[in-house]
């Protein structure tokens, strides 16, 4: 009993720092940059992520682009009472010097337009960020489920994940 | 009073209440007097549909009698907001344990254009094993979106390469009876939808 404990408490020690990673660059560090995997008939993707500037400049996040996909845009909602409205965002999103934006389901999303491949579960899709002052930064978003969510995700486990993954403390700079 | 005079008030009262609560969602507020995690409604919203199941075989609302059913309106080249209703559903299916087999999980598609059976039979399972997938005409649609009061309109603007679906983004509960039990609004966690399901369940539900 006590046995089979400890074995699934290595299990989740184990998994959690897979899902929560993080991707530095110089001037940002991009926590748990993640999409959800995606039916053959479904065309499009979206990439959420917490973007932290570890700089005393303000920044602004303006584009992005993918192999995976033919376009990509920045996109958010407006929310409208209870109507949802999804639109490109032109002007991009400003990231606060020593401030972070975060990409999360419901606000902003990078929207990868014309998949070349459906999104698979645990792959990862290779990302380039453009800002208007750091220029690119590369990242790898993870793929998960394709009903995961900063709230709850398709299962438990995920679940932990992701908290873990945006409010473990001093994980993240 | 006599009965006849007693039933036509009642039904005025009714078709009074449901005027209002048109009048809340055109003005994108419904009702805001909701029990447990679930909006209170009026016997006005749903009723009966006939559309296609994304095996190709017509669904009525008939195939949902017997059971509960969560119902969501939303469309599969949606990459952000439907996805995370359909998983919430998921969520609140897995924390239902054993009831979940009493509730039927079904995506309505408010983009039949895009959403064909064969769409819908590529992406309902990712969410869940049970979930229903649901398109038809675009008379079909657009009349089972007014039963339920849903907004929906096509987004189309030439500096975009596609278009897009705005919609409101409610879950359904609807009961064994067929009427609507509560409406949950996007944003609702799932232990909420599990908490509402369980009190209809043991039929102390307000409302
Ligand atoms: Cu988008």
């Amino acid at each position: 009993m006590l046995k089979s404990l400890f074995a699934a408490a290595l299990l989740v020690t184990t998994i959690l720092p897979a899902n929560g990673h993080e991707e530095k660059s110089e001037n940002f560090t991009i926590s748990h940059p993640w999409s959800r995997a995606t039916a053959p008939s479904q065309k499009v993707g979206a990439v959420f992520m917490e973007i932290k500037n570890i700089t005393g400049k303000e920044d602004r996040l303006i584009g992005a682009s993918s192999p995976d996909a033919e376009s990509t845009e920045i996109h958010g909602h407006i929310r409208e009472g209870d109507i949802m409205r999804m639109r490109r965002v032109d002007g991009g999103i400003a990231v606060p010097a020593n401030g972070s934006v975060k990409l999360v389901p419901g606000g902003f999303h990078i929207m990868l337009i014309g998949l070349n491949a459906p999104l698979l579960e645990e792959t990862t899709i290779p990302l380039t960020l453009t800002f208007e002052h750091a220029g690119s930064v590369e990242i790898e978003a993870v793929v998960e489920s394709a009903g995961a969510s900063r709230s709850g995700g398709a299962t438990k486990m995920e679940k932990m994940d992701h908290s873990k993954g945006h409010q473990m403390p001093g994980k993240s700079k | 009073m006599n009965r006849k005079l007693h039933i036509s008030v009642v039904a005025l009262v009714v078709v009074i209440f449901a005027f209002g609560a048109w009048l809340n969602l055109r003005h994108g507020k419904p009702p805001e007097n909701g029990a447990v995690g679930g909006m209170v409604v009026n016997a006005s919203i749903g009723g009966p549909f006939e559309l296609t199941d994304h095996t190709g075989a017509r669904f009525t609302d008939e195939d949902l009698a017997g059971d509960y059913a969560l119902i969501y309106f939303g469309y599969t080249f949606c990459p952000d907001v439907c996805p995370t209703e359909l998983g919430e559903i998921a969520v609140a299916l897995d924390q239902l344990d054993k009831d979940a087999d009493r509730v039927r999980p079904v995506m309505i598609t408010i983009d039949p254009d895009r959403d064909t059976a064969e769409v819908l039979s590529e992406y309902v399972p990712l969410f869940h094993e049970r979930l229903v997938g649901l398109t038809g005409t675009a008379e079909e649609v657009r009349e089972v979106a007014t039963s339920y009061r849903v907004f929906y309109r096509r987004f189309e603007d030439p500096n975009y390469t596609y278009y897009l679906m705005d919609h409101t983004s409610f879950v359904y509960l609807l009961a064994p009876s067929g009427e609507i039990a509560a409406m949950f609004r996007y944003g609702t966690p799932p232990e909420d939808m599990v908490t509402t399901i369980r009190q209809h369940m043991r039929g102390n539900a307000r409302g």
